[in-house]
């Protein structure tokens, strides 16, 4: 291996009691392109928070050119020469692109003035070097997102004179053609000698550009090595932590498969459409099915959701309910329609945790009891006993503050608000995420007993276990676009990681 | 196919953006120029070069305060402070006057200047938000000179001091000393804001201030140093108009700090920061003026209508400037 500019030694980093990374061990060689990969949670972003001087580590050190370091902030972390390009792009918005690259470090002239000729003239000269023709006068918000980011690149490379190079999933929000003119330069900075640390989901992209890899899991190490040694299959499932040849039958999930699955599909949503996120993404779920959405972190998962419920805008495509169109772009059509989604953040998107569970479960269905603007408190009260004792929602009464409730009497209150509206379709996005086991077996019972009252049922996990042992049919996503299905006795772990695994497919290819 | 009527579409946008983007920046001069030519027509006494010398300098108080307070709305903060400064500037000068020109400035500007201080430790160190900590250093300072001046029953007069009376009343080519002294503070408050790596701090500060601080800019400092400025231009502004009016009155500057937001934001500036120019806000000053004085000259019309219609056009430039930056983000 080349030359180590940049390591991270025995890392341990704990938030609040949990612990974020756990002895974790990483070396940036110069002239070398090293992938981080790793699903949500697993510790990425915390690594290199810990690498940029953001986090402090509180075990094991960070090294650089051989040397203990303590970057107090990511300032001294960037004059030391190590630069990050995050995933949204830290420009100011409302400057030119010439005023953007050399912010804080403008040419001044002789009077110490900004001399505007040589600023632009310095700008085009090192968008030049790296092969970008971007007019240095236009305020940057006008680029587009992808320009914006090599704006970014370059500012990095420039002012700091980066000799290692962070980039946090730079190419999310990029066209195909922006991607090759990234890797261009990635490929430039290798050959100049800087060491790259590319975090990404992408696997195409890992085995283009990388040399070596790390795979995190629960802020655990599990891999590193040179990724040639690592192919594809094996990637996805260190990544999810699954062993290949011997999928376990622990039976702890309790979702089965195997619904009647016969009549005319209740969702229906066709070639499903949004520029760099979805893909021509298509979908059916007949009543008394589950259907599984499988694929990996950012493989679009949740915005098919989304979309499916109204919550973002498509440049194309469409969503019926029993036949019916529903207008697009609405989340109020689409619960008018049926359709009903559990967030995946339920802290952030779904709970009042001030409020009461009565208050909280009738809150969306508030329309339907009212009469002339006045709600009813006894068809209210009923409504939240039923849904109290169905879901069995432990409390003291429905008096008590969902806040004091544990997660998965949250989700059951979450799920007791929807249904309060008589939903056909139920779209689920990580409904066991931070719930305990007991209460997990509990919300998937549930799952399954919703199905067979005949609700459709759409279901997002990060486990894939509870997606193959709970789901009638599982639909795999890759990079915003359907990479397979498979349906009945098929549903086995190695089928699904291998079509997470799949080469191509994706967008463009 | 598609394509075709993307292209035709994006050459309408870019038009209408460039359409949009002018008037966000220069409308309030073409309001301006529109209501100079119709008080030109309407009133004989209007166009009149005495006239014209006059607005110059009772704007060129209001003038100074929107200059400092253009830098703090660039970096996306507020100062509603200014008011009360000012007017404490005024008795403070007033009052120092006695010990001759010097001290009438050196007063005023360290006691302003402190607040101002004062407001940006607490908004850039302590994080405070801008509104509250201003709106607590504008009653403080409105309180501080109620008890200097025994609740404004004690008037400061300025007695025999021509050297910073002329500061207020004097005239220099037939333009007033204070408009003189406005218009050098906008030519370096111009060059500081855009031809120095200060200035295009501020712009990035308020721009994004996770990005700014980031790329490694010195946002805390930048931050201090607007609310320090706008601290010294309020005092400033408050000395020269006790040297005009030869005595520090108490109960100026009640509300001006409203009207140098007014000013600001009818000249372009963006409240929510990042975005704005200096030259808008001399056009939004003068506006505010020209309004003021073409209702006196109407005269019998009630001089408390001049908010009103100055609170109507701040309503309908900021209506279209909102609708403009909706049209230019699609």
């Amino acid at each position: 291996m080349a030359e180590v500019l940049l390591e991270a030694a025995g890392v341990v980093k704990r938030f609040a009691g949990v612990l974020a990374l756990d002895g974790v061990s990483l070396q940036l060689g110069g002239g070398e392109v090293h992938g981080l990969v790793g699903e949500n949670g697993a510790g990425k972003s915390t690594l290199i928070k810990i690498l940029t001087g953001v986090h402090q580590p509180d075990e094991g050190e960070v090294r650089h050119l051989g040397r203990p370091v303590r970057f107090a902030t990511p300032l001294e972390a960037q004059q030391a020469g190590i630069s990050t390009i995050y995933q949204e792009i830290n420009l100011v918005p409302l400057l030119s692109v010439a005023r953007n690259l050399f912010l804080g470090h403008e040419p001044l002239n002789r009077l110490g003035l900004i001399d505007s000729a040589r600023l632009h003239r310095q700008a085009r000269e090192v968008l030049g070097r790296y092969g970008l023709d971007i007019d240095v006068t236009r305020e940057l918000r006008t680029l587009g997102v992808g320009t914006q980011q090599m704006v970014a690149i370059v500012r990095a490379l420039t002012t700091g004179e980066a000799r290692v190079v962070i980039m946090d999933e730079p190419t999310s929000a990029l066209e195909p053609r922006e991607v090759d003119t990234l890797f261009r330069v990635v490929d430039q900075l290798r050959g100049e000698g800087v060491a790259l640390l590319y975090v990404s989901h992408r696997l195409d992209e890992l085995y283009r550009i990388c040399q070596r890899i790390t795979v995190l899991r629960d802020g655990r190490m599990v891999h590193t090595g040179p990724i040639a040694e690592l192919p594809r299959l094996k990637l996805v499932a260190t990544m999810l932590g699954r062993d290949l040849t011997d999928v376990r039958e622990r039976g702890l999930t309790q979702l089965e498969g195997g619904h009647v699955a016969a009549a005319a599909p209740v969702l229906t949503a066709e070639h499903l459409t949004r520029l760099h996120v979805l893909d021509d993404v298509s979908l059916t779920v007949r009543p008394g099915e589950v259907v599984g959405l499988a694929g990996l972190l950012g493989a679009g998962r949740s915005e098919t959701l989304r979309a499916i419920a109204g919550a973002d805008p498509l440049d194309a495509g469409g969503v019926s309910v029993g036949g019916t169109r529903v207008r697009g772009g609405s989340t109020k059509a689409a619960i008018a329609a049926g359709i009903a989604l559990l967030p995946e953040d339920r802290k952030a998107e779904g709970i009042i945790p001030n409020l009461s569970i009565r208050d909280n479960i009738v809150l969306a269905a508030l329309p339907r009891l009212s009469r002339a603007g006045l709600v009813s408190d006894r068809r209210a009260d009923e409504l939240v006993a039923t849904f109290m004792k169905r879901l069995q929602i432990k409390a003291s009464g429905p008096d008590q503050k969902v806040g004091e409730l544990s997660g998965g009497n949250q989700q059951k209150v979450l799920l007791a608000r929807w249904l309060c509206m008589e939903p056909r379709v139920l779209l689920l996005d990580e409904p066991t995420r931070g719930i305990d086991v007991g209460a997990k077996a509990e919300v998937q019972a549930l799952v399954d007993e919703l199905a067979e009252q005949g609700l459709g049922v759409v279901l997002v996990s990060s486990d894939l276990e509870e997606v193959v042992e709970g789901a009638d049919r599982v639909v795999v996503l890759r990079d915003g676009a359907v990479s397979g299905t498979v349906e009945g006795d098929d549903i086995t772990e190695d089928r699904v990681l291998a079509l997470l695994a799949t080469e191509g497919g994706g967008r463009d290819g | 196919m598609s394509a075709v009527a993307v292209e035709v579409d994006t050459a309408g946008v870019a038009r209408r953006e460039r359409a949009a983007a002018f008037f966000q920046r220069n409308g309030a001069l073409v309001v301006l120029v529109l209501v100079v030519v119709a008080g030109a027509l309407a009133f004989p006494s209007f166009a009149t070069g005495v006239n014209l010398r006059n607005i110059a300098v009772q704007v060129s108080f209001l003038a100074l305060i929107a200059l400092g307070m253009t830098f703090v709305i660039i970096s996306g903060g507020i100062d509603l402070s200014v008011g009360s400064v000012y007017a404490l500037g005024g008795v403070l000068a007033a009052w120092a006057s006695q010990f001759g020109l010097l001290a009438a400035l050196a007063l005023p500007l360290a006691v302003c200047g402190a607040i101002g201080l004062l407001n940006g430790v607490l908004i850039a160190r302590g994080r405070l938000a801008p509104f509250i900590v201003t709106l607590a250093t504008l009653l403080g300072a409105r309180g501080l000179l109620l008890a200097l001046t025994d609740e404004g029953a004690e008037t400061f007069l300025v007695r025999d001091q021509p050297a910073f009376t002329f500061l207020g009343q004097g005239s220099l080519l037939t333009l007033g000393v204070p408009v003189i002294i406005a218009l050098l503070a906008y030519g370096l408050g111009w060059l500081g804001l855009n031809r120095t790596r200060f200035g295009q701090a501020v712009f990035a500060v308020g721009g994004s201030e996770d990005a700014a601080v980031l790329m490694g800019l010195p946002v805390t400092r930048v931050k201090v140093w607007v609310y320090v400025l706008s601290g010294l231009l309020a005092g400033l502004a408050g000395a020269l108009n006790a040297a005009r009016l030869s005595s520090g009155v108490t109960i100026l500057g009640v509300g001006l700090e409203l009207d140098a937001i007014a000013a600001v934001i009818l000249g372009g500036t963006l409240l929510s920061g990042g975005a704005g120019s200096l030259l808008g806000t001399l056009t939004g000053v003068l506006l505010l003026g020209v309004i003021q004085n073409l209702i006196n000259q109407v005269g019998t019309l009630n001089s408390n209508f001049q908010s009103v219609v100055s609170g109507l056009f701040l309503v309908v430039v900021v209506v279209v400037q909102a609708w403009l930056s909706r049209t230019q983000r699609r």
